[in-house]
């Protein structure tokens, strides 16, 4: 495994009041790669990716220390550029939640937010991301019809091509199939699969299959602490930690 | 024995039901109950003039049978009009930052402090309306304008009106906030939305069915208060020209007058109609606001 990563968290410490919630937590997330982020619900999976693009901050009672690098610069510090850092990061929820307003602006609206005035420009950019999240067939004739319309599915299709408009370097997924039928489950998973050459994809996921079907690189975690990480071969084939044989084994479930 | 217990639980049950069906009954046909009484009771007004005289002339004498309601509906309609102006962007700016930019325990104390607000009675209001808010318009606000009042004027009365309203718009408008996922937030917030950009388009566009029905209910709250604006706004029967007019809002006319011109059965039949135009007009402020809540929630 290389040094460098695209995201890396050095002592990353997470409280909410008393209760310690992500405990000195070092990884390492490489380029070009799905890394999946495994582990028993509440162990605090989904916190470390909201850290990572500081949604954190949502939540005043949340108390961070520690560092979380991107492309080397620590994000933790940062102030006014913070809309600039969540911008690369494309974040895709639990279940579906599309913006009060039609299929096409849903798309639009951070085109916008980012400065795309020109209509054309707009236009193309719509279908251009409708195509690659793989729902410009079904949505082209009702594009001004209001995205709550969709099925979830597709809703969850149309969220990642919103996050794919404003041109993100990483996908930040959690448990972004939880919510979907096995059918729109794997039309999520292959475009995953089909887009980690040009994006840093970190999947949050406690469903052990999805994470062998697509995980490069696993870190996995448990009560807050980070059990393992490396390479998917090398977890599922040769795990190191006894935790981690016990939840190979379903110990956990 | 088994059995005969069961008909007997079956037979209380039933009686249960239609106990509670008849006292549905009662609180469903209230209102209109209500309204028609008023309607029979104004029959008599209805008779003498046609009802276009009464709502759209503005003479009020009563002694040579004149009742033309339109100043005391102008007045009613300014206050509401004018204290929901003062109350809707305090409401709405004080209702996000409660709800989007305060920590926790702002709301937590806020909370008990708007239902108190919101609990105490409106004589009191009135009291602090003739003791601060009538010298604070006489003495300030006009002389600011080149206007010389007593302080008895529209604007009093929709001040005094605003204050009574905006814990009551406020706490519907945080319960409408609150009621948005935190996940449309951060889904805004992810594609590089500041704060204040997801707040315009995602939050007030989410809620925005929300804040009507709040700000309808306000005006139907509004339009009936009586007696804290009575103590205030002046009650002279002239159309009001401005807002540092005196003003005579249909519920003061009611307050005022009733009871003691009983004698004339015009003049009670004429403050009976000016009720049920008060009704009517309360009546559909709600009805509207709901149309506007169906209407808007799908998207």
């Amino acid at each position: 495994m290389k040094n460098s990563g695209k995201i890396i968290t050095k002592d990353l410490n997470l409280f909410i009041g008393k209760q310690h919630i992500l405990k000195n937590v070092n990884i390492v997330v490489p380029d070009n790669k799905i890394t999946v982020i495994l582990g028993p619900s509440g162990c605090g999976k989904t916190t470390l990716l909201k850290s990572m693009n500081r949604l954190t901050d949502l939540y005043p009672e949340m108390v961070l220390s520690g560092q979380i690098l991107i492309d080397d610069k620590d994000i933790l510090k940062a102030g006014a550029e913070v809309p600039e850092i969540r911008r690369k990061m494309g974040l895709l929820s639990q279940r579906p939640y599309p913006l009060p307003m039609s299929i096409y602006k849903n798309i639009a609206y951070g085109l916008k937010i980012n400065g795309v005035s020109n209509h054309k420009e707009l236009d193309d950019k719509v279908e251009y991301y409708l195509r690659l999240a793989n729902l410009w067939d079904e949505v082209k004739d009702r594009l001004r019809e209001p995205a709550s319309t969709l099925s979830i599915g597709q809703q969850q299709r149309l969220c990642l091509a919103r996050g794919l408009a404003v041109d993100p370097e990483i996908i930040l997924a959690d448990e972004p199939t939880s919510a979907l039928d096995p059918l729109s489950s794997n039309a999520i998973e292959k475009q995953f699969v089909k887009l980690k050459s040009s994006y840093t994809i970190v999947v949050v996921t406690h469903i052990l299959r999805q994470a062998r079907r697509i995980a490069d690189h696993i870190i996995f975690m448990y009560l807050g602490e980070v059990i393992e990480q490396g390479s998917a071969n090398k977890f599922f084939n040769y795990p190191e930690m006894d935790k981690t044989r016990e939840y190979l084994k379903g110990a956990f479930n | 024995m088994m059995l005969q217990n069961r008909e007997i639980r079956r037979l209380r049950d039933r009686l249960n039901v239609s106990w509670m069906i008849v006292i549905l009954a009662i609180v469903l046909f209230l209102p209109l109950l209500l309204g028609l009484g008023l309607f029979v009771q104004s029959g008599l007004l209805l008779k003498e003039l046609s009802i276009w005289n009464v709502l759209f002339t503005s003479q009020w004498m009563p002694m040579s049978g004149k009742f033309g309601l339109l100043s005391f509906i102008l007045s009613s309609l300014m206050v509401t009009v004018l204290s929901l102006l003062i109350a809707c962007p305090v409401c709405l700016l004080t209702a996000i930052h409660l709800t989007q930019y305060a920590k926790r325990y702002v709301l937590n104390i806020m909370h008990p402090v708007i239902d108190i607000l919101a609990g105490i009675p409106s004589v009191i209001y009135g009291v602090w309306g003739i003791l601060a808010v009538v010298p604070l318009v006489s003495k300030y606000i006009a002389p600011l304008f080149g206007v010389q009042t007593s302080g008895y004027t529209l604007l009093a009365g929709a001040i005094v009106l605003a204050i009574m309203i905006i814990p009551f718009i406020l706490n519907i408008l945080i319960e409408v906030f609150r009621s948005i996922p935190t996940e449309l937030t951060e889904a805004s917030l992810a594609l590089g939305a500041t704060r204040w950009q997801t707040i315009k388009f995602v939050i007030l566009r989410k809620g925005f069915p929300g804040i009507i029905s709040a700000l309808g209910l306000g005006i139907s709250r509004a339009f009936g208060e009586t007696i804290a604006v009575l103590m205030v706004v002046g009650n002279v029967a002239k159309i009001p020209t401005g807002i540092f007019q005196p003003g005579y809002p249909l519920p003061a006319l009611i307050a005022n007058n009733y009871g003691e011109m009983m004698s004339i059965p015009m003049y009670q039949s004429a403050l009976m109609f000016s009720a049920l135009v008060l009704f009517v007009i309360v009546m559909l402020f709600n009805l509207a606001s709901r149309i506007a809540i169906t209407k808007f929630e799908t998207k």
